[in-house]
């Protein structure tokens, strides 16, 4: 099953390849993995989608705690949560194509942010099933290029990360 | 801006500042290596007589003996190497100590901050390199930043789930000057390990223990460096149940005492592997019901039992094998508040269920699996060679042993009464660790018997410290266990290959008598077993020289009892089946 960890950790050199490390040797799944500084410059927030099973999440949160680096880590799928990714695509507009992929663009609530003669370039954001669902809606033919960051998350309500 | 580059009143060296956070930590040993990067560093060893440096003849000795030394007493052990090859040859011994969770600190020097990622001579991505096999590693990047550092380096390398931690050091950073202020404690907020146990659950595990009907007591590693020794035997008198350690737990509790049944696992004896599949509650104490534990672990968990497990790194429950009580702590705070439980106790563990379970496992221990043909008068059985050590050193000294057949034999054979006392590389396998670990342990501990029970493959991966011992005088006592063969690999190959030897012979063997008199040492061969004895005894009569026992023993021995791989921890190959060395009797490898 898929699960969103969201982590905190010190924001220092190397704290990210331990993390992309531990994942890598011990064989874990990485589906994305997005991170920056929170408002605490000291601190950095990882979001990781990853899959598993049960027993594997488990120790993929067990492992990430003991990290020395790492300060919390949270399974946003043991409550709820909000996730949203960024996505940028490359689109072939030209003739019929340019009205049609505005139209699309449109019914995802994508914006289109780089126009040029012959390719719109549209920002979509969203769950990462939603930008699946975008991508599946086009014909293969007219993506020219996709760029996705990857999914943040955050829990819903009162759920809070925080130091 | 501060120039650190000149020295103000009031302020010393990166390298003096390393000396005194040595001095801080009452570090009594510094096992090294010098080179370029590091001659700032040892310009102030020179200048200083705090410790002592050790200087090895090849730098993964110098991490394997402050590994040693930190097994054998408690205290983190230390090394410094050189940067590039200084530091890749200490790798082995890192990863060696990160196995089996030891306490150390490895200083290694890097080229100067400017240099760094330039493909400089002599520069390695230390912290790159190291980063899979140490519980953490820092890259020091500013003068000021030195003290601190090592601090939190001794700090968590001890505390927690122990562990390794590099400290890398540029050497232009060691050169600068900055005021000395060593941290009087550490705080990080990232790391916090626990200590105290869930007291709802201890409760609950005495409970579920003093119910048992079947019960067993199974000890690790972790035991051993919790130092929990003393807890363990009196809960364990307490209940008067049954207790194995593993290959890392032994000592944990007295191999000479009743309630033990012996070592468990792929080269268990017949009584604990039975019992630990038999059983049913199990208490396991700093062990990881590793793959060479439990063997085939839906074997394992295809009879019902119920599992309680306390460690000091939740990270370990519930990685194999899923438990019933996880308790996350100290194994000696955790064990202490068992017994505290216990002694307000009025409940009893059940005496007729007891009784029963005791007499199911003496009816295991009737097999006898340790037993061994020892009826030759001209072939050396080495599982006497261990029995006679056991009885010249009267079961009192530090055992080292590198890793093979000499290395289960070592473990059954010596009957290890205290912790600290086997020192093993249980977790890596590293062949090579045996000399190193004993000189270790003869600096730990400078009056004690040290025997390097060894292999004549691992004894010559690290055979230049014969070198290191002639300079420290170190009177230990080689144990070479010499079948002319790469024992371990070789039965294997009897089992599991029809007997295609590939590569497993060892030949070309120097005469290594005249290899230890060459630097130096007492070097004797014993061919017989009627000599085993009294050369044992003339060698530790030798109190002050290192002596090199070259025992020619039986070439065709293998270790029994064993467990297939891939089979459940009781489908044992025991010595005595009379088709044991059977190779169609295996089943798959």
């Amino acid at each position: 099953m898929k699960h969103i960890i969201s982590l905190l950790m010190e924001n220092e050199a190397g704290a990210l390849s331990r993390v992309a490390g531990l994942f890598s040797a011990r064989a874990y799944n990485i589906e994305s993995l997005t991170v920056a500084p929170t408002e605490d410059a000291t601190l950095s927030r990882m979001t990781i989608v990853t899959s598993g099973s049960d027993d594997v999440i488990e120790q993929i949160i067990k492992q990430l705690n003991k990290l020395v680096d790492v300060v919390k880590v949270l399974d946003l799928n043991d409550g709820r949560y909000i996730e949203r990714e960024l996505m940028l695509v490359k689109v072939k507009a030209t003739g019929a194509l340019r009205e049609e992929m505005k139209r699309i663009s449109d019914i995802f609530r994508g914006r289109i942010i780089d126009v040029a003669d012959g390719s719109y370039t549209i920002e979509l954001t969203g769950s990462g099933s939603k930008l699946d669902a975008f991508l599946e809606a086009l014909d293969k033919t007219v993506i020219l290029e996709t760029v996705r960051t990857g999914a943040s998350g955050i829990g819903r309500g009162d759920r809070i990360l925080k130091v | 801006m501060d120039d650190s580059t000149q020295q103000q009143a009031g302020q010393i060296s990166g390298a003096e500042i390393i000396m005194r956070c040595l001095q801080e930590e009452n570090v009594k040993f510094v096992f090294g290596y010098p080179g370029g990067a590091v001659l700032h560093i040892y310009d102030a060893i020179f200048k200083q007589d705090k410790f002592k440096h050790i200087l090895v003849r090849h730098e993964q000795a110098a991490v394997h003996a402050a590994d040693a030394f930190a097994r054998a007493t408690g205290e983190v052990g230390v090394a410094l190497v050189t940067s590039g090859p200084g530091a890749t040859n200490a790798v082995t011994g890192i990863a060696t100590a990160y196995m089996d969770s030891i306490p150390m600190v490895v200083i290694s020097g890097q080229v100067p901050t400017a240099a760094i990622g330039m493909d400089a001579f002599q520069e390695v991505d230390m912290v790159g390199v190291t980063r899979p096999c140490v519980k953490h590693n820092f890259l020091i990047k500013d003068v000021r930043d030195i003290a601190s550092t090592i601090k939190k380096a001794f700090y968590i390398a001890a505390s927690g789930r122990p562990g390794p931690v590099v400290v890398d050091i540029p050497k232009d950073i060691t050169a600068e000057f900055t005021e000395f202020n060593y941290p009087k404690s550490v705080e990080m907020r990232s790391y916090t390990p626990v200590i105290k146990g869930h007291s709802g659950q201890i409760k609950k595990a005495v409970k579920i223990l003093l119910e048992a009907k079947r019960p067993m007591i199974y000890t690790g590693g972790g035991l051993v460096l919790g130092d929990a020794s003393n807890e363990l035997v009196k809960l364990a008198r307490t209940l008067g149940y049954p207790v194995t350690n593993t290959l890392m737990g032994l000592g944990g509790y007295p191999a000479t005492d009743k309630q033990y049944i012996g070592m468990l696992g792929m080269h268990g004896t017949y009584e604990a592997n039975n019992a630990m599949q038999d059983c049913d509650v199990l208490l396991a104490v700093g062990a990881r019901f590793d793959d060479r534990v439990i063997g085939n672990p839906d074997h394992f968990l295809s009879v019902p039992r119920t599992i309680i497990h306390i460690d000091v790194d939740p990270s370990s429950i519930s990685k194999r094998v899923k438990v019933d009580v996880p308790i996350v702590g100290h194994v000696q705070s955790v064990l202490s508040e068992m017994n505290e439980i216990l002694a307000a106790e009025t409940k009893k563990p059940d005496a007729s269920a007891l009784k029963t379970w005791w007499a199911k496992i003496d009816g295991w221990r009737t097999k006898k699996s340790l037993s061994y043909d020892g009826s030759s008068s001209s072939i050396i059985k080495p599982q006497y060679v261990i029995e006679k050590l056991w009885e010249v050193t009267k079961g009192d000294a530090y055992v080292t042993s590198d890793v093979g057949q000499h290395q289960m034999w070592a473990a059954q054979y010596y009957k290890f009464d205290k912790p600290r006392r086997w020192i093993n590389s249980g977790g890596l396998g590293t062949m090579g660790v045996g000399l190193p670990y004993a000189m270790g342990c003869q600096l730990a501990d400078p009056k004690a018997q040290v025997a390097c029970v060894t292999g004549e493959g691992s004894i010559q991966m690290n055979i230049q410290e014969l070198s290191t011992c002639k300079q420290f005088n170190l009177p230990i006592k080689v144990i070479l266990l010499n079948n002319r063969y790469l024992g371990m690999v070789r039965q294997w190959q009897e089992f599991f290959y029809e007997n295609r030897y590939s590569e497993s012979y060892m030949d070309s063997l120097p005469d290594f008598v005249k290899l230890a008199e060459s630097y130096g040492h007492v070097g004797i061969n014993i061919e017989k077993p009627a000599d085993v004895e009294g050369a044992l005894q003339d060698a530790f009569a030798m109190k002050d020289r290192f002596v090199f026992m070259n025992f020619l023993t039986d070439q065709k021995e293998n270790v029994f009892p064993m467990v297939p791989n891939g089979k459940g921890i009781n489908e044992m190959i025991l010595g005595t089946d009379p088709n044991a060395n059977d190779p169609a009797n295996k089943m798959e490898g």
